[in-house]
C-alpha cells in the first residue's frame, strides 16, 4: 500500500508543478514592471486605462451575444439530430469538431474573402456588421464545445418519449423545445455557455484581425471562474437538477 | 355505433411490414387490448392512433372524423407510457396541468383541474413534489392523471405496468380499470401480459406478425381460441397436431388414433398410452406433462390431499370430452 500512495503523491506533485510554475512565472514577471523592486505597477496601469474598461466590456456583451446565438443554434439542431436523425450525429459531430482542426486564423482569413467589403455580403464594411461577424466566428469557434455539452445533456434524458408524451398533450416544436427540452438540459446549456465565455473572453486571433477592440488577452482568472461555475452547475445529474427549484 | 374506427391499417418499414391490415372498430366507452409477444405490431397500431407514425395505408376516425393525417399535438387522444415520461423539471401538478397550460387554460380553472386529478389518482398532498420524488406505481398514476387532464377522446396505454414489480402492477391495474369505468372513457390497452389484457379488457385483440389472429372478449379469447397461435399464446390450451380426417363427420386423426369430435359426450383417448415426463406441484394445482408419439400433453389437477400423484417416466392414458376439441386454423391455413 506504502509505495503505491507514494506514486500517487508523486504524480500528483508533477502535476501541480507541471501547471503553477508557468503561472507562478507569469505572475512574477508581471510585478516586475519597474526595474529592482516587484510592484502591481502593471496592474495599476492596465485598470486605470479607460480602454481596459470599454474593452471587457465589449468582450462580454459579445460573450453573452455568442452564448444565446449558440444556444439558439445548437440546441435545435442537437435535439433534431438526437430525435429523428441519428445516423447523421456523426456527420455534425465531424462538423462541430472542425474549428478544432482549422487554426482561427485561416477561419478568419476565410471570413475576410468571402466578406470583405466589396463581396456580395459585404459584413466588414461597418463596425456593427463587424461585431456580427466577429459573434458569429466566436460561435464556430465554441461549437465543438457547446455542442457536446448539449448532446450529453439530451442522451442523458428520454427526448423521443418527453417529446411525444408532450405532443400528446398538444404541446408544438417550439413548447416543447422551450417548456420541455432546455429546461432538462439546462445544466449542460450552462457549462456550453461558461465554456463559450472563456473562449469569447481569452481569444486574440480573430479580434485582432477583424480590427475589433476586445479583451485581447488570454485571462486566466475568468476562464478558471468559468471552469468553477460548471464544476459548481455540472454537479446535480440531469434529472435531478430540478429539485434545486 | 363505433368511436374510433381503424380501417385496413398497414405499416411497412423499409424491410419490414409492421402492421398488416388491422380493422378494428371500438364503441364509445369501450376497453380494448392489444395482445401479442413483442414484435407482433400492436405497439405500432397503437403509435398511429396516437400520431407517432403514419400508416403507409389505413385510415383512423375519430367520432367520425378522419384524423390519419393530423399531428398528433391535434388529435386530442391521451397516452401513457411504460416509461412514465414525466417532465423531470416540474412539479407533479405542474406536469398534470401542462397539457391545460398549453391549450391556454386558465390558471384558476387549471388549478381546480390539476386537484381533480390529484383526487382521482388519491395522491392529493403529491402535488409539489418532483417525478424523482414518486415510486414508480405513483410516476404512473400521476402520468394518467396527466394524460386524462386534458379530457382526451380516447386514452392510449403503451404497457403501463411493465416497469412495475408484481404487487403494485395489480393493485395499479384495478385502479386503471375503475377510472377508466368511472370517466367512461375509450382505452386501448397495450400489453403482452395475458393475464392483464384477461381482466382488464372488454375486448381483445390478439395480434401476431403484424396481423389480427382473433378479437373477442377474454372468455371467448380464452375459452375459444381460433388460431394455433392464440391457444398458445392465451392460456395453458394443449395444441395437438393432427389432419381431419373426414369433415363431413368431424373426424380428425391424432397420433394415427381418429377421433370424431362432434358425436355426444363421450370420452376420446389420445394415442395408446404415454409417459409422464413431469409432475410440477404448484401449490393449488398439480400439473401434469404427458408425453406421446407426436405431441405432449400438460394436465392441470385441483391439489387435493388424497391426491395420488402419478411418477415420471410411470404411462398414462389421457381421454377428454369430445367437445373439449377445438380445430384451430394453422399459420399455414390462413
Amino acid at each position: 500500500m506504502k509505495p503505491r500512495r507514494l506514486g500517487a503523491w508523486l504524480v500528483i506533485v508533477f502535476g501541480v508543478l507541471y501547471f503553477f510554475v508557468p503561472l507562478l512565472g507569469t505572475f512574477e514577471f508581471s510585478l516586475r514592471l519597474l526595474r529592482g523592486v516587484y510592484s502591481v505597477a502593471a496592474y495599476r496601469i492596465v485598470l486605470a486605462d479607460p480602454r481596459f474598461a470599454a474593452t471587457v466590456t465589449y468582450s462580454t456583451v459579445l460573450a453573452l451575444a455568442t452564448i444565446v446565438m449558440g444556444v439558439a443554434l445548437v440546441v435545435p439542431t442537437a435535439y433534431w439530430i438526437q430525435l429523428r436523425l441519428p445516423r447523421m450525429r456523426p456527420v455534425v459531430e465531424f462538423i462541430t469538431l472542425l474549428p478544432l482542426v482549422i487554426p482561427a486564423i485561416v477561419l478568419v482569413f476565410g471570413y475576410l474573402r468571402i466578406y470583405n467589403s466589396s463581396s456580395a455580403l459585404p459584413l466588414t464594411g461597418s463596425a456593427r456588421t463587424t461585431d456580427l461577424l466577429l459573434m458569429f466566428s466566436y460561435v464556430t469557434l465554441a461549437l465543438p464545445y457547446m455542442y457536446r455539452a448539449v448532446d450529453n445533456g439530451l442522451r442523458a434524458i428520454d427526448v423521443r418519449t418527453l417529446t411525444e408524451a408532450a405532443q400528446s398533450l398538444g404541446a408544438g416544436w417550439s413548447t416543447i423545445l422551450l417548456r420541455v427540452i432546455l429546461p432538462n438540459v439546462r445544466v449542460a446549456v450552462l457549462s456550453g455557455a461558461f465554456l463559450t465565455f472563456a473562449i469569447v473572453i481569452g481569444e486574440f486571433t480573430m479580434a485582432s484581425l477583424l480590427d475589433r477592440p476586445a479583451l485581447s488577452i488570454i485571462s486566466f482568472a475568468i476562464t478558471w471562474a468559468c471552469m468553477g461555475f460548471i464544476q459548481v452547475f455540472g454537479r446535480g445529474a440531469p434529472g435531478q437538477v430540478a429539485g434545486a427549484h | 355505433m363505433s368511436f374510433l374506427e381503424i380501417e385496413n391499417l398497414q405499416k411497412r418499414f423499409a424491410r419490414t411490414t409492421a402492421v398488416e391490415q388491422v380493422q378494428l372498430e371500438v364503441t364509445r366507452g369501450e376497453f380494448v387490448s392489444f395482445l401479442g409477444p413483442s414484435g407482433c405490431g400492436k405497439t405500432t397500431t397503437l403509435r398511429i392512433i396516437a400520431g407517432f407514425e403514419s400508416p403507409s395505408s389505413g385510415a383512423i376516425r375519430l367520432d367520425g372524423v378522419d384524423i390519419t393525417h393530423r399531428p398528433p399535438h391535434q388529435r386530442n387522444v391521451g397516452m401513457v407510457f411504460q416509461s412514465y415520461a414525466l417532465f423531470p423539471n416540474m412539479t407533479v401538478a405542474e406536469n398534470v396541468g401542462f397539457g391545460l397550460k398549453v391549450a391556454k387554460k386558465p390558471a384558476a380553472d387549471i388549478k381546480q383541474r390539476v386537484e381533480e386529478m390529484l383526487n382521482l389518482i388519491k395522491l392529493p398532498a403529491l402535488g409539489n413534489r418532483y417525478p424523482y420524488q414518486l415510486s414508480g406505481g405513483q410516476q404512473q398514476r400521476v402520468a394518467l392523471a396527466r394524460a386524462l387532464a386534458i379530457r382526451p377522446q380516447v386514452l392510449l396505454l403503451d404497457e403501463p405496468l411493465s416497469a412495475l414489480d408484481a404487487k403494485i402492477r395489480v393493485s395499479l391495474r384495478l385502479e386503471i380499470r375503475s377510472i377508466q369505468r368511472e370517466l367512461g372513457i375509450t382505452t386501448i390497452y397495450v400489453t403482452h401480459d395475458q393475464e392483464e389484457a384477461l381482466s382488464l379488457s372488454d375486448r381483445i385483440v390478439v395480434m401476431s406478425e403484424g396481423r389480427v389472429e382473433q378479437i373477442g372478449s377474454p372468455f371467448e379469447i380464452y375459452n375459444f381460441p381460433r388460431t394455433s397461435f392464440v391457444a398458445s399464446f392465451v392460456g395453458t390450451l394443449n395444441v395437438l397436431r393432427g389432419r381431419v380426417a373426414d369433415p363431413a363427420r368431424g373426424a380428425i386423426v391424432i397420433d394415427d388414433q381418429e377421433i370424431v369430435a362432434s358425436r355426444g359426450l363421450e370420452h376420446a383417448r389420445v394415442g395408446d398410452a404415454g409417459t409422464v415426463e413431469d409432475v410440477n406441484f404448484l401449490g393449488s394445482i398439480v400439473r401434469i406433462r404427458v408425453r406421446f408419439k407426436d405431441n405432449a400433453i400438460s394436465l392441470d389437477t385441483f391439489n387435493n390431499p388424497r391426491l395420488i400423484l402419478p411418477q415420471r417416466g410411470q404411462a398414462l392414458t389421457v381421454s377428454f370430452p369430445r367437445e373439449a376439441v377445438l380445430a384451430l386454423e394453422t399459420p399455414s391455413s390462413t
